[in-house]
C-alpha cells in the first residue's frame, strides 16, 4: 500500500492505495465519484476520461499512485460554481449530445480538453480529437454539434432539417 | 412557430443533467453491504468434454467465499427461450438445455464454467486462475453449411443433428413457382449479414442481493424489461415466487437489444446470494461482453426477384441459413422467423413471397435481436436485390422502386402483415430533394478531379414495431404477452408519478412522457415525473426494445390519463354543482360549458384526496388509475435513405460524404430526441455496412473479443446526417398516431451504404455485383482487382 495525496476537483484527499489501483478504481471505489465510467479494458472507450494536471488522460491507464500531488479533474467538478452546467455541459443539453449518458463524461471531459487546447476547431478537428471516445447511441453528429456550439461557433446552419 | 411544450415540442430532455454532472445512478454505481465480488471463469475453446474440475487449491486462496460449479446447478431450470417456433413440418424448434453454468460440456468460447466468489475482485480472479479444469477438445462446429453436413460434429449430443428449425413462411408453392415459370427477368443474389456485437458502451451488471428476514431476493442488473427478467428468472429458472423477486434496472447504459435477454448471469447472482446470504456483484469486462452478449445478425442468404417484361416485381424467394450460436437466448428463435420473414415484401406489391429459414447451431456465442432484429436482414436482402435487378436491367433504381412501390393502403402482404399506413411516394419525392440528386454529377466529378469514386446508393425500408396484439404472437410462438402498462397517480397538490411498463436507457421516456400527460391535462410538464425500471414500484410492462416505447406503453399511458380526466370531470361536476357532461377540461382548468364556472386542476386533486365535500356514495376518493394496452396491430415506419461515397481507388478506403434519411414516422412527441435516435441508428447501420464484425477461426476462437479487434464506428467515420421526418403518416390503429423510431437508422442505412460503393465502382468500370459487409478496406480493394 502506498500513501497518496492529491487534489480532486479542488478538494485535497489522502488515501492508502493499493501499487496496481488504478485511477479508475480509485475514483469510483475509493472516493465515490462514479461519474467516470469504465466500458473497456483496452483503453479505447475514452468513457474513463480525466484531466490530470491539465491533461486528457484515460482514467484506466494510469495508476492511482502515479497522480500522487496531481491535481485531477473529474465530471464531477465540471459544473459552475453555483451548480448550473457548464458551457460544454450546456451545449451537449441544448444540441441533444447524449442520449444514455454513459460515454457522456469522457466526452465533455474531452472536449474540454480539446477547447482548452484548440478554442475555435473545425468539424475535422473534433472529429479527429474525439478518436479515443466511443459513443454508441448518438451517432456523433450532436456531440460534434455540441462541441462547436460551446466553441461559440454557428451551428444553425448544421443539416438534420 | 415550433412548439414549446406538448406534443410536438423538441423539448430539451430532463436526464441530461444527472447525466452530464456524473451524477446518473449505472448498476455498477451500486455498491451495498457486505457485498461479495463474482468472477467467471470461461472456457477457452469453442466446444469441449470437461472431464475434471478442481478448486481444492482455489479454495483455499485468501478471501475466497465459495466456487460454484455446473454442480450446484443439477436440478435446476437452465435459461429459457421465451419464443417457440414451429417448423414447416409442424414440428416444434429444438431447444437444447441452457444451463447457468456448464454441465459436462462447454459449447462456445465464453461459456461460463465455474463462479468463484471473494471478498474482492482482484481475489475472485486470482483465485479462478488457480482452477484447475480438464477440457477434452472436440472439433468445433462454426460455419453453418458444414454445421448442416451430415457428419458435421455435434453441438448438443441429445439431438440428431445442428438444425432447429427448417422453416417456411409465404404464398402458395403453387403461387411463387408460377412467378417464377412467368418471369421475363431473375435476379439472383447470395450475400452474408455479418454478425456483430451490440456494445452498447455501459457492459452488463448483476448484482444479487437476498434479505433472509423477509426471504426476498432482489436483483439489481442492466436490463431492458425488469419484468420479464423477474417472470423467466423467477418462474423457470430458480423457482422463486415473483412476489419475493424484485428487480431493479436503474440508469442503464444503452442497450440495443443486446439488455433485453435474461442472461446467466443474473440468475446466478441471485442464486448465490441466497446461497452465501451475502450480496454478490458480477460487472461484465468489454473482452467479456464480446464473449458473453447475445450477439446481432449472421444471416447467409440466397434472395432471387422475378420480374415482368415491364419491371414489375412478380414474385419473391428466399433461402437464408440463421446461426443460434450454441444456445437459444431468450426471443433469438423469433428473430429470423416472424420478425425477419414477414417483412420480405418490403415497400413494394410483390404479390407471390416465399421465405425460408433454416436456424443452425454452432460453437459460437449465442445470437439474439440486435437493433432492429430481423427487418435490417430483410431490409438488406431486398434492397441489395432491387438494386442488382436495376443494374442488371439497365434502369434507374429509384425508377424501378417507385414502379413496385406499394401505394393504397391498408395494404395486406402475402407475407401476413396488414400495413395500416404509409407513403413511400412522398419519403421518396422528400429524399431525392435532400440529397440533391440533379447536383451529383458535379460532385462526382469533383471527386474525380481529386483521383476519387463516387458512388450514390438509395434503398428503401418498412418496418413493424410495437410487436403485438398478444393473442396473435401466442398463435405465433410467443411465450409472453406484447401488452404494457402504466399507471398514473396524481398525488393530492396536482402533481403526478406516472409508473410504466417500457424502460428508458437512452431514449428519453422521462422527457417525453410528461409531454404526452402535460398536453392531455394542460397543466406544465414539470408537474409529471416518470418512474421506471424497478418492478418493485412499476405496473407488470414488458419493458422496451423493438420501437415500442411510445407506441405501446405510451398508448397504455394515454389510457390511464383518460381515465383519470373521466374521473377528475366527476369531482369538478360535483365542486361546481354541474352536470359532469357540460365539464370541459383546457389549460389545467375544468369549466362549465358556457358560464365562467371554473375550478383549478389542483383544487379538483386535492378535494379527491381531502375528501370532506365529496360524494363518497358515488366516487371513490383518490386519484389513480391504471391501463393495460394491447395494441391491435404492429405500427409500420418506412423510408427511403440516401447515402454518397468516395472511394479511394489506391487503398479501396470507402468514405461517406452525405447521407440523407426521410421517415414516415407517425406523429411525433420530440422531434429533437426522434432525430437522435435516428442518427444513432444510422451510425450503427454505417457501422455493420462498413467497420463492424465479429470474426471467428475455423476453431471457434473469437478473434475480434475487444476494441483493439472490433472495429466500432467513431466520430471520423460518419458525416453529419440530414434527416427528415416530415412525411408522416399517422398510425390509425393506436392513440397517438406514432410509429417507432428507434431501429430506422440501422434498418436502412446498411444497403444505401453498400449500394452507393457498388455504384461508384461499376461507374468507374468495375463490373462488381455484390460485396459483402463490412465493406472494408481490403474487400472493395479486392473487388476492384476482379
Amino acid at each position: 500500500m502506498t500513501k497518496v495525496t492529491m487534489t480532486v476537483n479542488g478538494k485535497s484527499v489522502s488515501k492508502e492505495v493499493r501499487g496496481n489501483m488504478l485511477m479508475t478504481e480509485f475514483l469510483r471505489d475509493e472516493l465515490h465519484l462514479t461519474g467516470t465510467h469504465v466500458g473497456c479494458d483496452t483503453s479505447q472507450c475514452g468513457a474513463c476520461t480525466i484531466h490530470v494536471n491539465g491533461e486528457n488522460v484515460k482514467g484506466c491507464t494510469i495508476f492511482a499512485a502515479e497522480c500522487d500531488g496531481a491535481e485531477v479533474g473529474t465530471i464531477e467538478g465540471q459544473a459552475n460554481a453555483d451548480g448550473s452546467l457548464n458551457v460544454i455541459q450546456q451545449a451537449f443539453q441544448d444540441h441533444h449530445g447524449l442520449q444514455c449518458g454513459f460515454c457522456t463524461p469522457g466526452m465533455v471531459m474531452a472536449a474540454a480538453s480539446l477547447l482548452q487546447e484548440n478554442p475555435k476547431p473545425s468539424e475535422a478537428e473534433i472529429r479527429h480529437y474525439l478518436e479515443g471516445n466511443i459513443c454508441r447511441c448518438t451517432g456523433y453528429h450532436n456531440i460534434v454539434k455540441a462541441i462547436m456550439a460551446a466553441s461559440g461557433q454557428d451551428v444553425s446552419s448544421i443539416a438534420a432539417e | 412557430m415550433p412548439k414549446d411544450h406538448g406534443i410536438g415540442a423538441a423539448q430539451k430532455r430532463r436526464e441530461d443533467v444527472r447525466f452530464l454532472t456524473g451524477a446518473g445512478q449505472y448498476t455498477d454505481d451500486i455498491n451495498t453491504y457486505g457485498q461479495a465480488y463474482c468472477h467467471f471463469l470461461r472456457s477457452d475453446v469453442a466446444h469441449g468434454k470437461i472431464t475434471s474440475i478442481d478448486t481444492s487449491a482455489a479454495e483455499a486462496m485468501p478471501g475466497v467465499v465459495r466456487i460454484f460449479t455446473g454442480k450446484d446447478f443439477e436440478g435446476i431450470g437452465g435459461l429459457p427461450c421465451g419464443w417457440q417456433v414451429t417448423d414447416k413440418h409442424g414440428e416444434p424448434m429444438k431447444e437444447p438445455a441452457h444451463p447457468v453454468l456448464a454441465q459436462g460440456k462447454v459449447r462456445h468460447v465464453g461459456d461460463p464454467i465455474c463462479a468463484v466468489i471473494a471478498d474482492t475482485l482482484d481475489q475472485a480472479r486470482d483465485a479462478a486462475e488457480a482452477i484447475e479444469v480438464e477440457i477434452e477438445d472436440l472439433p468445433a462446429v462454426v460455419d453453418m453449411k458444414a454445421a448442416l453436413e451430415s457428419g458435421a460434429a455435434l453441438v448438443h449430443d441429445d439431438l440428431s443433428d445442428n438444425l432447429c428449425y427448417d422453416w417456411q413462411f409465404g404464398s402458395d408453392q403453387e403461387a411463387v413457382d408460377k412467378a417464377f415459370a412467368e418471369a421475363a427477368h431473375v435476379t439472383t443474389l447470395e450475400l452474408v449479414n455479418n454478425r456483430l456485437v451490440a456494445n452498447p458502451m455501459e457492459p452488463r451488471v448483476a448484482l444479487g442481493e437476498y434479505n433472509r428476514a423477509n426471504d426476498e431476493s432482489t436483483l439489481y442488473t442492466t436490463s431492458q424489461n425488469p419484468h420479464v427478467i423477474r417472470l423467466l428468472m423467477g418462474a423457470f429458472v430458480l423457482g422463486i415466487p415473483e412476489h419475493k423477486l424484485r428487480v431493479v434496472a436503474p440508469d442503464v447504459g444503452g442497450g440495443f437489444g443486446t439488455k433485453i435477454f435474461h442472461y446467466a448471469e443474473e440468475a446466478f447472482v441471485t442464486f448465490a446470494s441466497r446461497q452465501i446470504n451475502r450480496p454478490v456483484k458480477w460487472t461484465s469486462t468489454r473482452s467479456e461482453a464480446f464473449m458473453s452478449d447475445a450477439h446481432g445478425r449472421d444471416h447467409v442468404t440466397k434472395i432471387e426477384l422475378a420480374l415482368d417484361a415491364d419491371n414489375n416485381f412478380i414474385g419473391l424467394r428466399t433461402d437464408t441459413l440463421a446461426n443460434m450460436g450454441a444456445y437459444l437466448s431468450t426471443f433469438s428463435s423469433s428473430v429470423p422467423t416472424w420478425l425477419h420473414g414477414t417483412l420480405m415484401a418490403g415497400n413494394y406489391k410483390t404479390p407471390a413471397i416465399q421465405v425460408n429459414v433454416k436456424a443452425v447451431f454452432t460453437n459460437t456465442v449465442p445470437v439474439d435481436a440486435y437493433r432492429g432484429a430481423g427487418r435490417p436482414e430483410a431490409t438488406f436482402q431486398l434492397e441489395r436485390l432491387v438494386d442488382k435487378a436495376a443494374r442488371e436491367l439497365g434502369v434507374d433504381p429509384i425508377k424501378l422502386r417507385r414502379q413496385n412501390f406499394i401505394e393504397s393502403f391498408p395494404y395486406a402482404t402475402p407475407v401476413a402483415v396488414e400495413y395500416d399506413t404509409g407513403d413511400y411516394v412522398a419519403t421518396m419525392d422528400k429524399l431525392e430533394a435532400m440529397i440533391d440528386i440533379p447536383g451529383f454529377a458535379a460532385r462526382r466529378a469533383e471527386s474525380e478531379a481529386k483521383g476519387k469514386l463516387r458512388g450514390l446508393g438509395v434503398n428503401c425500408y418498412i418496418e413493424a414495431c410495437g410487436i403485438a396484439p398478444s393473442n396473435l404472437v401466442g398463435q405465433l410462438g410467443a411465450r409472453a404477452g406484447l401488452y404494457d402498462a402504466a399507471t398514473v397517480r396524481v398525488n393530492a397538490t396536482g402533481s403526478i408519478s406516472v409508473m410504466v411498463g417500457a424502460h428508458s436507457h437512452g431514449q428519453g421516456h422521462e422527457t417525453a412522457f410528461p409531454q404526452v400527460v402535460a398536453d392531455m391535462l394542460g397543466i406544465d410538464e414539470s408537474m409529471i415525473d416518470i418512474v421506471h425500471g424497478d418492478t418493485s414500484k412499476i405496473p407488470f410492462g414488458m419493458g422496451t426494445y423493438g420501437s415500442r416505447s411510445l407506441a405501446v406503453c405510451g398508448s397504455a399511458m394515454v389510457r390511464a390519463t383518460e381515465k383519470i380526466i373521466n374521473k377528475a370531470k366527476k369531482i369538478a361536476a360535483h365542486l361546481m354543482e354541474a352536470s359532469e357532461g357540460d365539464i370541459e377540461l383546457k389549460d389545467g382548468q375544468f369549466t362549465v360549458a358556457g358560464t365562467d364556472k371554473s375550478v383549478a386542476w389542483g383544487d379538483v386533486t386535492l378535494a379527491a384526496y381531502v375528501p370532506h365535500n365529496y360524494p363518497l356514495t358515488e366516487i371513490e376518493p383518490g386519484l389513480e388509475e391504471t391501463a393495460f394496452y394491447d395494441p391491435a396491430n404492429f405500427t409500420y415506419p418506412a423510408g427511403a435513405y440516401a447515402c454518397e461515397v468516395e472511394v479511394d481507388p489506391e487503398t479501396g478506403k470507402v468514405t461517406i460524404e452525405r447521407f440523407a434519411a426521410a421517415d414516415d414516422f407517425g406523429n411525433v412527441v420530440n422531434p429533437m430526441i426522434v432525430e437522435g435516435q435516428v442518427h444513432g441508428g444510422l451510425a450503427q447501420g454505417i457501422g455493420q455496412a462498413l467497420l463492424e464484425s465479429c470474426v471467428y477461426d475455423a476453431d471457434g476462437q473469437l478473434l475480434s473479443a475487444s476494441y483493439m479487434d472490433y472495429a466500432m464506428p467513431r466520430a471520423g467515420d460518419v458525416p453529419f446526417y440530414m434527416v427528415d421526418h416530415s412525411c408522416a403518416t399517422p398510425c390509425t390503429h393506436n392513440p397517438l398516431g406514432v410509429k417507432g423510431c428507434g431501429e430506422a437508422g440501422a434498418i436502412g442505412s446498411p444497403p444505401a451504404v453498400v449500394n452507393a460503393v457498388l455504384d461508384a465502382l461499376n461507374h468507374a468500370g468495375h463490373d462488381v455485383a455484390h460485396i459483402d459487409m463490412p465493406v472494408s478496406p481490403h474487400r472493395v480493394w479486392q473487388a476492384m482487382q476482379g
